[in-house]
């Protein structure tokens, strides 16, 4: 018998795309719910966003399999952590811990694209953001996954963050108010619907304030 | 046997790096498979279907294989893919039930722990380079809760009201999507389950007409005897397929 499968691979892409905003009291993040592999969509009802700790939480896309392993991984060294401290961990101490475990698959490396929005220490809003081998830097804002080429360059043009080369070192927080992020973060979605394929069905957003934690979900496109 | 190296091929083959396919000891293609799987929920529980045949190749080599079988008290598995690998995996899956079940606790995992266990089986096989080849479905219902879960050879894994493996995807969940609703009645979750499989019966050059469907309630799981579906090929389509579009030769 000939063969008549490609070549297999331990890898898929089940596109997807994350963004997060952080603002001076404030943190959204945000993510689709479509999951998909080639031109099939599997599911239309999949969160990427994860809960990792009290002000800290993770939006994810790229290998599904992988994603929801570095999930389940983080959960567990938090919940050591807790043991350990008797505290939650901080957005900034989570964020080093996520950048070293993904760094630790190096050579066989987690397929996954993340963004982590909190909260720090002051109470001020955070973005980290990621490469699939732990590369991070906190930002003001980022997107991440399928559609960060479309939703990137316009949350640029919109919240034109201050240079990180300025010296002495500018604030990255952006100037908006909670609801005009929210109301951003819908529009970019609504946007990268149009025209990338692997983003669409459902927006999931997490807001991050003084007050707690709070969902709000749209409808996006479903073709 | 097609040979995949780097190195020149009247070169000898020693590096394991650069193993032949020959030698390997590892999935690197199916070779018996079952084509799709298909499951919905409905009022009272999950509907699973899938036909029985095991295709070696383009060749229908076995004809009465069941690709649903229960797991434990609460649960439907039904697999696609390599047919070897699934009997392996019930084989780990009857060792699971049977140590849980000498607990004597009174406790017993529910479909959400076995499909659970079927995720991380699947994705350690991956992770060591040697992954079961199936694409698994995973229903069940325990305390009221309705469960219906999928996973793939690599461990891409999700849950939803309705799921479909392989050409099942392209061409059963459109009409899933289409005609699903909460409050299917069994008699008319079977008659779905039958539209999707006479679609793939006709379409997927791999699907034989004998099948079979599996339901799961709170009171336990019934699987059904193989039956057939009736056909109609008598369009004139089918009968003069280039009517119309003759072609130049």
């Amino acid at each position: 018998m000939t063969k008549q499968q490609a070549n297999w691979s331990p890898y898929d892409n089940n596109g997807g795309s994350c963004v997060a905003i952080a603002g001076a009291d404030y943190c959204v993040i945000a993510a689709d719910t479509r999951m998909s592999t080639g031109y099939s969509i599997l599911t239309r009802e999949y969160s990427k966003i994860c809960k990792l700790a009290d002000k800290s939480v993770m939006a994810s896309s790229g290998f599904q399999a992988d994603v929801k392993a570095l999930q389940k991984l983080l959960a567990a060294r938090h919940l050591i952590y807790q043991h350990q401290h008797n505290k939650q961990m901080s957005c900034p101490a989570m964020a080093q811990l996520l950048s070293n475990t993904l760094y630790y698959k190096r050579f066989f490396p987690y397929y996954s694209f993340n963004v982590l929005g909190g909260l720090d220490n002051e109470g001020k809003g955070c973005v980290f953001t990621y490469d699939a081998v732990g590369s991070y830097e906190r930002v003001g804002y980022s997107s991440q996954g399928s559609g960060s080429t479309l939703i990137m360059p316009f949350l640029d043009n919109q919240l034109k963050s201050p240079s990180p080369l300025l010296l002495p070192a500018q604030d990255a927080v952006t100037p908006l108010s909670e609801a005009e992020a929210v109301d951003l973060v819908k529009t970019v979605f609504a946007s990268a619907t149009e025209r990338d394929i692997y983003t669409g069905d459902k927006l999931e957003i997490v807001i991050l304030n003084a007050d707690g934690i709070r969902r709000e979900y749209m409808e996006l496109r479903k073709d | 046997m097609e040979k995949m190296t780097l190195q020149d091929s009247n070169q000898p083959n020693n590096s394991p790096l650069l193993n032949s396919e020959a030698d390997s000891q590892r999935t690197l293609y199916p070779y018996v498979t079952g084509t799709s799987v298909i499951a919905l929920k409905y009022k009272d529980g999950i509907l699973m279907a899938a036909d029985m045949g095991g295709s070696y190749g383009s060749t229908l080599r076995y004809k009465c294989v069941e690709r649903i079988k229960p797991i434990g008290k609460h649960s439907l598995l039904g697999a696609s893919g390599e047919l070897s690998d699934f009997q392996e995996l019930l084989r780990y899956l009857d060792e699971l039930i049977l140590y849980d079940n000498m607990w004597d606790d009174g406790n017993s995992l529910g479909p959400k722990e076995v499909h659970n266990y079927l995720t991380r089986v699947m994705y350690n096989r991956r992770n060591k380079f040697n992954p079961l080849w199936n694409s698994l479905v995973l229903g069940g219902v325990k305390n009221g809760h309705k469960y219906l879960g999928m996973v793939s050879m690599i461990g891409v894994n999700f849950e939803d009201n309705h799921v479909a493996t392989g050409f099942g995807n392209h061409l059963a969940r459109p009409i899933l999507r289409d005609e699903w609703h909460e409050n299917l009645s069994f008699e008319d979750g079977v008659k779905l389950l039958e539209k999707c499989m006479r679609v793939l019966l006709y379409r997927d050059r791999s699907a034989v007409n004998k099948l079979q469907i599996a339901k799961i309630t709170e009171e336990g799981f019934t699987i059904s005897q193989p039956y057939s579906l009736k056909t109609f090929w008598g369009f004139s389509a089918f009968q003069n397929p280039t009517v119309g579009a003759e072609g130049s030769w």
